[in-house]
C-alpha cells in the first residue's frame, strides 16, 4: 500500500515538473505524423538560430494533435487534414480559436513491392483495390497473389484524407470503406516495412518515406490520362493526383514566439527545409 | 514523541491505503460515465455483438464483435503456447533442476520480466512476423498468431514464479511420504505434487492470461489491427486494448467514438476483473 502511495507520490511531481518545464521560452508542437520529420528539421533550424528559444514536436497524428491544441496542450498542432466542423465547435467551447496556415504540400505515394509487376493503375482501380472490389493482382495483370492492404490507423490524417479522396473520390455522400480485413498499421513507417517485406502488399503514405525497397505507382485520374509518377515536379504542377496541403493550427493569429516560429517556417529558409525533408514548397 | 511518530505514521500509511482504494473508484466511476453514454447511440447488444467496426464514419458503425473475438483468439492462442511451457519450467525449477541451474532459470525468468513489452513487439515485428508468413505460406505474417507467441513470452514470467512458489509452499511431508511408498519421481511429481498445488498453478495461469488480455503496444504492432471476425489463427486481428490505443488520440471528446472507446474499456475491465476474481478465488481455495 504505501508503495502504491510512493509511485502516486512521484507520478504527481513528475507531472509537476513537466508542466513547470513549459516555460515561456518554449514552443510544443504536436501532431500529424507524416509532418512530424519536417516539425522536426524546423524546430533544430530554428534552435540553431535563436539559442534559448526550446521547441518540442511529438507526433501522434493530426487528430491528436488538434485535441492537443483544444485542450491547450500544445501551441501548433500540426494536420495534414482540415479540422473538421466538431473540431471547431468544441474548440469554441473551450476558447479555443484554431487558426489554420497552409505550411506545406504533401503527394500521396501508393506503393507496393518492387518484386510486383504492377507499375500502373487508374484512381478507380485504386478505389477498388482499397474497398476490397479487386483482391487478387491476377486481375490487375499480375501475378496470383491475394492483395494485402495496408492503411494507416484511424487517427491519421492520411487515413481520413485517403478515404475522402480515394476510396470515396470527393463525394460526401458516398458509403465507401476500406475493405474490413485491410491492416491498420500505426505509423508510415510500419507500412514502408510492411510493404518492403511482403510482394503482394500495397499501402499509401506520404511521398517522404518513398525508399529503394518499395516502388512508387504511377497513377492516373482516369484511363485515358496520362499515368504520373508522384514526384515533387508532378504535385507542383498539379499532374499528381493524389496530393494535398499540409497545415498547421494555432490558438487565434500567431503571437510572440509562435508567430516567430510560423514566420520561420514560411520563409524561404523554411520552405527549402520542406523540400529537403521531400515535401513541396507552397510559394515557389 | 515515540508516540507522536508512530502515531503519524499509521495516519499516513493508513491514508495510503485508503488513497488507494479511492482512486480505483474513482476510475471505475469515470469509466462508467464516458462509457455508458454510447448506449444512447447504440444498443448494448449491437455493441457487443455488431459485426462493423467504422468508428469514424457518419454515422459511426460500433459493433466490437470483431475486437472481442480477436483479443480471445489471441489470448486462448497465448494461454496454449504459456501454460504448459510455463508450469513444465516451474516443475523443473522447483523439483528437478540442481541448485546452480535453478539461479540461473530464475534469474533468466526475471530478466524476461523485465523487456517492456514495446522491446517484444518490435523484436517480434522484424523477426517473428516474416517467420510465420514463410512458414505458412501467408500474404502477411501479422496475424493472430504471432500475437500469441509474443504474449506468451509475456505471461510466462508470471506463470513460473507463481506456480514454482506454489509448488515450493506444499509440506515436504507430502513428498518425502510419496517416495518413502516406493513412488517415482516423476510419479510423486505427477500425482502427489501438481494435485497438491494445483489451485496456486490455477492462479498463476489466471494472472498470466489477465497479463495477456491487457497487453497493448506489442499486440498493436504484430497482429496486423484489421477489425475482421477471424476464421483462423493466422489471421490478422484487431484486439480490444490497440483499439483503445490506436484511436484514443483521434476520438474528439464528447463524439460517440469518444464514448464507445470507454465502453471497449468497460469491457476490457470487467474481463480482467472476472479474471482477477477467479485467480483469488483459486487462491483462497488452497488456504
Amino acid at each position: 500500500m504505501f508503495k502504491k502511495g510512493l509511485f502516486i507520490f512521484t507520478m504527481l511531481m513528475f507531472a509537476v515538473s513537466v508542466f513547470a518545464g513549459q516555460g515561456k521560452n518554449s514552443i510544443q508542437i504536436k501532431g500529424s505524423d507524416t509532418m512530424v520529420n519536417l516539425g522536426q528539421a524546423w524546430a533544430e533550424k530554428y534552435m540553431e538560430k535563436n539559442p534559448g528559444d526550446f521547441v518540442a514536436v511529438t507526433g501522434g497524428g493530426s487528430g491528436t494533435g488538434l485535441s492537443s491544441l483544444i485542450s491547450a496542450s500544445c501551441d501548433i498542432a500540426m494536420s495534414s487534414r482540415n479540422i473538421k466542423d466538431k473540431e471547431i465547435g468544441l474548440a469554441k467551447q473551450k476558447g479555443v480559436n484554431p487558426n489554420e496556415i497552409k505550411v506545406a504540400l504533401d503527394g500521396l505515394a501508393v506503393v507496393v513491392n518492387p518484386a510486383n509487376s504492377v507499375g500502373k493503375l487508374t484512381l478507380d482501380q485504386l478505389a477498388s483495390i482499397f474497398t476490397g472490389k479487386i483482391a487478387n493482382w491476377k486481375e490487375l495483370g499480375g501475378k496470383d497473389e491475394k492483395i494485402v492492404v495496408l492503411s494507416r490507423e484511424v487517427n491519421s490524417g492520411t487515413h481520413v484524407y485517403f478515404k475522402e479522396h480515394v476510396l470515396r473520390k470527393n463525394d460526401p455522400n458516398s458509403k465507401e470503406e476500406f475493405v474490413p480485413s485491410a491492416l491498420m498499421l500505426s505509423s508510415s513507417q510500419a507500412i514502408a516495412d510492411e510493404v518492403a517485406g511482403n510482394s503482394s502488399a500495397i499501402g499509401y503514405y506520404g511521398m517522404g518515406y518513398i525508399s529503394a525497397k518499395q516502388k512508387p505507382v504511377a497513377i492516373a485520374k482516369d484511363e485515358k490520362s496520362e499515368y504520373v509518377e508522384p514526384i515533387i515536379g508532378n504535385v507542383v504542377n498539379g499532374k499528381y493526383p493524389i496530393s494535398r496541403p499540409l497545415l498547421i493550427y494555432t490558438n487565434g493569429v500567431p503571437q510572440g514566439l509562435v508567430k516567430k516560429f510560423v514566420d520561420f517556417a514560411l520563409s524561404k529558409e523554411g520552405q527549402d527545409i520542406v523540400l529537403a525533408t521531400d515535401f513541396v514548397p507552397i510559394n515557389k | 514523541m515515540r508516540k507522536i511518530k508512530e502515531f503519524i505514521i499509521e495516519k499516513l500509511i493508513l491514508i495510503c491505503g485508503i488513497a488507494s482504494i479511492f482512486f480505483v473508484v474513482l476510475i471505475f466511476l469515470f469509466l462508467l460515465k464516458e462509457g455508458l453514454a454510447v448506449f444512447n447511440i447504440v444498443s448494448p447488444f449491437n455493441f457487443l455483438f455488431g459485426k462493423s467496426w467504422y468508428p469514424i464514419s457518419d454515422p459511426p458503425q460500433l459493433g466490437i464483435l470483431p475486437l472481442i473475438l480477436g483479443s480471445l483468439l489471441v489470448t486462448l492462442g497465448a494461454a496454449i503456447i504459456s501454460i504448459p511451457i510455463g508450469v513444465g519450467c516451474a516443475i523443473y525449477i522447483a523439483e528437478v533442476a540442481p541448485l546452480k541451474i535453478k539461479e540461473i532459470l530464475k534469474a533468466g525468468i526475471e530478466l524476461l520480466a523485465a523487456i517492456p513489452s514495446v522491446v517484444l513487439g518490435f523484436i517480434g515485428m522484424v523477426t517473428l512476423v516474416p517467420i510465420v508468413k514463410n512458414v505458412f505460406h501467408l500474404p502477411t505474417g501479422l496475424t493472430a498468431l504471432s500475437g500469441s507467441i509474443m504474449l506468451a513470452f509475456m505471461a510466462m514470467p508470471t506463470i513460473v514464479s507463481i506456480a514454482e512458489d506454489a509448488l515450493y509452499s506444499i509440506p515436504k511431508t507430502y513428498k518425502e511420504g510419496a517416495l518413502a511408498l516406493g513412488a517415482t519421481h516423476w510419479q510423486t511429481i505427477w500425482r502427489v505434487m501438481l494435485p497438491a498445488a494445483s489451485s496456486g498453478i490455477l492462479a498463476a495461469v489466471m494472472l498470466g492470461i489477465g497479463r495477456v488480455i491487457g497487453e497493448t503496444m506489442a499486440v498493436m504492432m504484430i497482429t496486423g489491427n484489421a477489425a475482421v471476425i477471424p476464421q483462423s489463427i493466422l489471421v490478422p486481428v484487431r484486439t480490444l486494448t490497440a483499439t483503445i490505443a490506436a484511436e484514443m488520440g483521434e476520438a474528439v471528446v464528447g463524439s460517440e467514438h469518444y464514448f464507445a472507446l470507454f465502453a471497449i474499456g468497460i469491457v476490457l475491465f470487467v474481463i480482467s476483473f472476472a479474471i482477477n476474481v477467479t485467480a483469488d478465488l483459486c487462491l483462497h481455495k488452497k488456504q
